[in-house]
């Protein structure tokens, strides 16, 4: 209960002693139980974050057991674009002594700790942070009765979090309100009662710790649509919907199923189906049944899944089927860690299968990415009538950001299938030509209908253990993708065109890599980024990129395997034999912090600038001067 | 499934109104070995089509892996020679992906029973509505006599060669053990009870599924000899009931009757051949998706695509 920098609560006299001050962003972390709502404290947060304008990320720890344990959420919050989830917490708040003793070193030096004065006791005299003791347990029982020891605590919270900040109190009672207004009347009045509780509770008992986030400069948002704001699941889920996607299949495994979830509940809406299958085998065969009949479908699943589908996926290759194959990946090999972070499954995209089964995958580098991407995947399965794989992650898949609606009524695709009549010299697959499938239903003008197959084949599809034929037809299946990649756009370049050294990334690593790049520029390094958002293949142009700087250093969540080098910096360097590429890469099972890429970078080039930058803490944004 | 948002419009262009025969219907020669019992039923199924008049391109012939799955090069109908064991949920697609189609998948005993077994099950207790035949050997024929899941105890392979040791089987238990809602047994030396089976199959709503005994020539002759009356065998057929209310009628065997089409199944071998069990009742998936389909655009007033994707988005502001 006593803590040096509790400030004094004399009758409730006092009032805030100096006006907020502003700040650019902050990272708030949330730890207590599964069972406290603590997720839905930071649900409200980012959606608030949304309706405002504000961009905002967070993150979140699901504890392996199914109820109870430790939990955590983290919301970064801020004005201008919000990057990544943050290294370290500028605000803590501790609900029980486990969650104070866990995360109390995640805090900032300045940072400020909210805790449960009912619970937790923290170290006397700890002058790296301003202490705060907070009755959140008997506030909240004392707003709501006795109930409140179990239910309440995250809308105190949330009240608390809403004083100190300043954030709109309206559009959060809104949010507070569509959350539980299905439910009964009391759960709402008992949750306004708890949020007010803790919302009156600064007033007294916090000097000056009141804070304002920078206006928003609206230019910035010129998209003139509103934000939205939801997982990465969802938005791919969303993004297959609006490419006219309404067909798949799955087997359920974390952290791929919410999307198959969500896919199972909207498809029926837009006349389409989602089958659960008996396991992945049979959830792509459905799948590519379904592409058959002319309908490209999606099946997905995690790592362990993805090995599951190879065999298919090599017939699908051979078949020259379009399909949309999601992974989200996860720690592994096996069941490894099934709710962490790794990007161990690129080789596995890319190469597993057997035989030449040139692959085309994709990744996304953020929520909003999450959506794009997955129409651009339904584009290229289609054009180039080919498997795509999508490799999000489970960064992507559990985060929450806001970013602008989509254009709609200008992204839509029509879902139809073409059954009309083909011509009397039809081939399903023709030497010179990119392969377009004929579904059942459509009639063959010359009355000879196509058997798709597995087995080389000649043009027409009949069987052939011709040499020539299957040199020609691996040619054949190999030119189309490269194609692809002579198609694509030049790939997103950050910060300098040339330089001391290049950070390469793919997927969730994005948006830490790039705070990373002004790190090292303010360090005085010359530097750039490079985001590859299509891996395979890749898009022409890149030596002339790799040429321009000393070194590349590739980032990536996954082991540096037996010859010192991830997964993407691997194949880089195969392809470009490049010797200034190297690699940074770890292997905890969590998303890149801003200073580990920095580090990174600085063992690879020689700069005293950026070492000495390396041992200067952050400061919170919310330390006192 | 038909769908609002998906059906296509008509395609009138070609018009084949001339019937489908045999002639038309036939496509690469078989490449099965000279007296292999699958030409027959090939040829009962050219038969079957012919009789079923289908618009030819609404017919898909499917299959996997095996000398039996090669079945789709030899018919001319859009078709797909799939992977080992798996024809089953991919034909679950091609149905559920275009409820206009007649989709026909074949396939042998190890890939239906053992590499494909789990989908068996799960195809047959979804219903979905399309037509299976199984051609059973009781041996592996295309990768030249192994062991299969319906080899009898003792039949010498090349990973048996002192005989099998492990039970094999029961086809027709295990299928109706799958909720498989039409099952038969036929025989490739009986042409005609081969295209009355399919035929049946082919008309009936949701899973159907005809074993036939095919014998393979090359690695399992006279396997199924003890059911051919000109070898000596005795050719069981199951005598169905007609409810024409005479005293024989009382000894025929019902089709709705599961526990008694399960009493057929424990015969001792060779066993009878017929329709063991047919269910019309239970829906097929493709209806129960159909209705989800219906009830959820009655929920949403059959707004477009566009109006439900921004009306689920601005949920999300
Ligand atoms: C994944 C995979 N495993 C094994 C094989 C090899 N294989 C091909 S057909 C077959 C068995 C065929 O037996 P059956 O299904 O009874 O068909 P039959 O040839 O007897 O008609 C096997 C093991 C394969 N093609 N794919
Ligand atoms: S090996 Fe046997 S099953 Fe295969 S074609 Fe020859 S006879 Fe028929
Ligand atoms: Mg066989």
């Amino acid at each position: 209960m006593v803590s040096p920098n509790t400030p004094e609560t004399p009758g409730g006299a006092a009032a805030p002693s100096a006006a907020p001050r502003s700040i650019h962003d902050v990272v708030i972390r949330l730890a207590g139980n599964s069972q406290d709502g603590i997720q839905s404290v930071g649900g409200f947060l980012a959606r608030l974050a949304g309706r405002s304008d504000q961009d905002v990320m967070t993150y979140m720890t699901i504890p392996s057991t199914i109820s109870g344990g430790p939990s955590i959420f983290q919301v970064r919050m801020g004005t201008g674009d919000i990057l990544s989830s943050g290294d370290r917490a500028d605000m803590l708040v501790a609900f029980y002594q486990h969650s104070y003793d866990a995360h109390i070193s995640s805090l900032r030096p300045g940072g400020v700790l909210l805790y449960d004065s009912d619970h937790v006791t923290p170290v006397e005299g700890d002058n790296r942070f301003t202490q705060i003791a907070v009755p959140i347990t008997s506030g909240t029982v004392e707003a709501v009765g006795g109930a409140g020891k179990d239910k309440g605590k995250n809308i105190y919270i949330l009240g608390l979090i809403a004083r100190v900040f300043d954030l709109d109190v309206q559009k959060l009672a809104a949010l507070i309100k569509e959350r539980f207004g299905g439910k009964n009347e009391d759960i709402v009045r008992n949750a306004m009662l708890a949020f007010d509780a803790g919302y009156a509770w600064p007033q007294n008992n916090l000097h000056d710790l009141f804070y304002r986030f920078e206006a928003i400069d609206l230019a910035t948002r010129a998209s003139g649509r509103p934000q939205v704001t939801m997982d990465g699941n969802q938005a791919l889920a969303y993004g297959l919907l609006a490419a006219g996607v309404r067909h798949g299949a799955g087997y359920p495994i974390t952290p791929w199923s919410s999307i198959m979830e969500t896919l199972r509940t909207e498809l029926p809406k837009y006349g389409g189906l989602f089958v659960q299958c008996e396991d992945e085998i049979a959830a792509i065969s459905t799948a590519i049944g379904f592409s058959y009949t002319g309908h490209l479908a999606i099946t997905g699943s995690a790592g362990p899944g993805l090995s599951l589908k190879m065999e298919a996926l090599g017939w699908a290759t051979m078949a020259e089927m379009p399909l949309i194959v999601v992974n989200v990946q996860r720690g592994g090999p096996s069941t490894g860690m099934p709710t962490n972070v790794e990007q161990s499954d690129l080789l596995q995209a890319i190469y597993g299968s057997h035989g030449d089964t040139p692959r085309v995958v994709l990744s996304p580098k953020n929520v909003e990415d999450c959506f794009y991407i997955a129409m651009d995947a339904c584009r290229i399965a289609r054009t180039y009538s080919t498997p795509v794989i999508i490799l999000s992650d489970m960064a992507l898949a559990s985060r929450i950001e806001a970013f602008d609606e989509p254009d709609f009524p200008k992204l839509m695709v029509d879902p139809k299938a073409d059954l009309s009549d083909r011509g009397a010299d039809f081939k399903p697959y023709p030497l010179d030509a990119i392969t377009r499938h004929a579904p059942p239903g459509s009639k063959i003008g010359s009355g000879k209908y196509p058997t798709v197959t597995g087995l080389e084949h000649d043009e027409l599809g009949h069987p052939t253990g011709s040499s020539k034929l299957h040199t020609q037809m691996t040619a054949k299946r190999r030119e189309k993708i490269k194609k692809l990649g002579a198609s694509l756009p030049s790939p997103e370049l950050n910060g300098d065109s040339s330089g001391e050294v290049l950070l390469v990334t793919w997927g969730s690593t994005w948006g830490p890599a790039l705070e990373a790049l002004k790190r090292i520029n303010t360090a005085g390094v010359t530097g750039g980024h490079l985001h590859l958002r299509h891996i395979h293949p890749l898009p022409d142009g890149l030596d002339d990129i790799f040429n321009r700087y000393r070194k590349i250093v590739v980032a990536e969540i996954n082991d540096e395997g037996l010859y010192g080098f991830g997964q993407l910096a691997m194949m880089l360097r195969a392809r470009y034999a490049n010797p200034a590429i190297v690699s940074v890469t770890k292997t905890d099972g969590l998303t890149f912090k801003i200073s580990e890429i920095v580090a990174g970078v600085a063992r690879h080039i020689e700069s005293a600038q950026l070492d000495a930058s390396l041992g200067v803490a952050q400061p919170s944004a919310l330390a006192k001067n | 499934m038909s769908s609002p948002t998906l059906v296509s419009p008509p395609t009138p262009a070609i018009t084949t109104a001339v019937p489908l025969t045999k002639k038309i219907l036939t496509a690469d020669h078989p490449t099965w070995c000279p007296g292999c019992g699958d030409f027959a039923v090939l040829a009962s199924f050219y038969r079957v089509l012919e009789k079923l008049q289908y618009p030819h391109e609404k017919i898909v012939t499917f299959a996997g892996i095996g000398c039996s799955s090669r079945f789709p090069y030899f018919v001319n109908t859009h078709g797909g020679h799939y992977i080992h064991g798996r024809a089953l949920p991919f034909a679950a697609g091609i149905s559920l992906g275009n409820d206009d189609l007649h989709v026909f998948v074949f396939g042998g005993d190890g890939d239906g029973f053992s590499i494909g077994g789990n989908h068996l099950v799960h195809t047959a207790r979804k219903n979905v509505n399309l037509t299976y035949v199984i051609m059973d050997n009781s041996v592996y024929g295309l990768t030249k006599k192994q062991t299969s899941p319906t080899s009898p105890i003792g039949f010498k392979t090349k990973t048996d060669p002192t005989g099998a040791i492990d039970q094999p089987i029961n086809p027709m238990r295990t299928l109706l053990n799958t909720g498989a809602t039409f099952v038969a047994r036929s025989h490739a030396t009986q042409v005609n009870h081969m295209v009355e089976m399919m035929t049946r199959a082919a008309k009936h709503p949701g899973f159907s599924v005809v074993e036939i005994l095919s014998e393979c020539v090359e690695f399992y002759a006279g396997a199924f000899d003890s059911s051919i009356p000109r070898k000596g065998g005795t050719w069981s057929l199951i005598q169905e009931k007609k409810n024409d209310g005479t005293p024989e009628d009382a000894d025929r065997h019902d089709v709705t009757d599961e526990v008694a089409a399960f009493k057929l199944a424990g015969q001792a071998w060779p066993g009878s051949f017929g329709v063991f069990y047919e269910n019309n009742v239970r829906k097929t998936k493709n209806v129960l998706e159909a209705e989800l389909v219906t009830k959820a655009r009655e929920r949403t007033k059959n707004a477009t695509d566009l109006q439900l994707l921004q009306a689920t988005f601005a949920k999300m502001r």
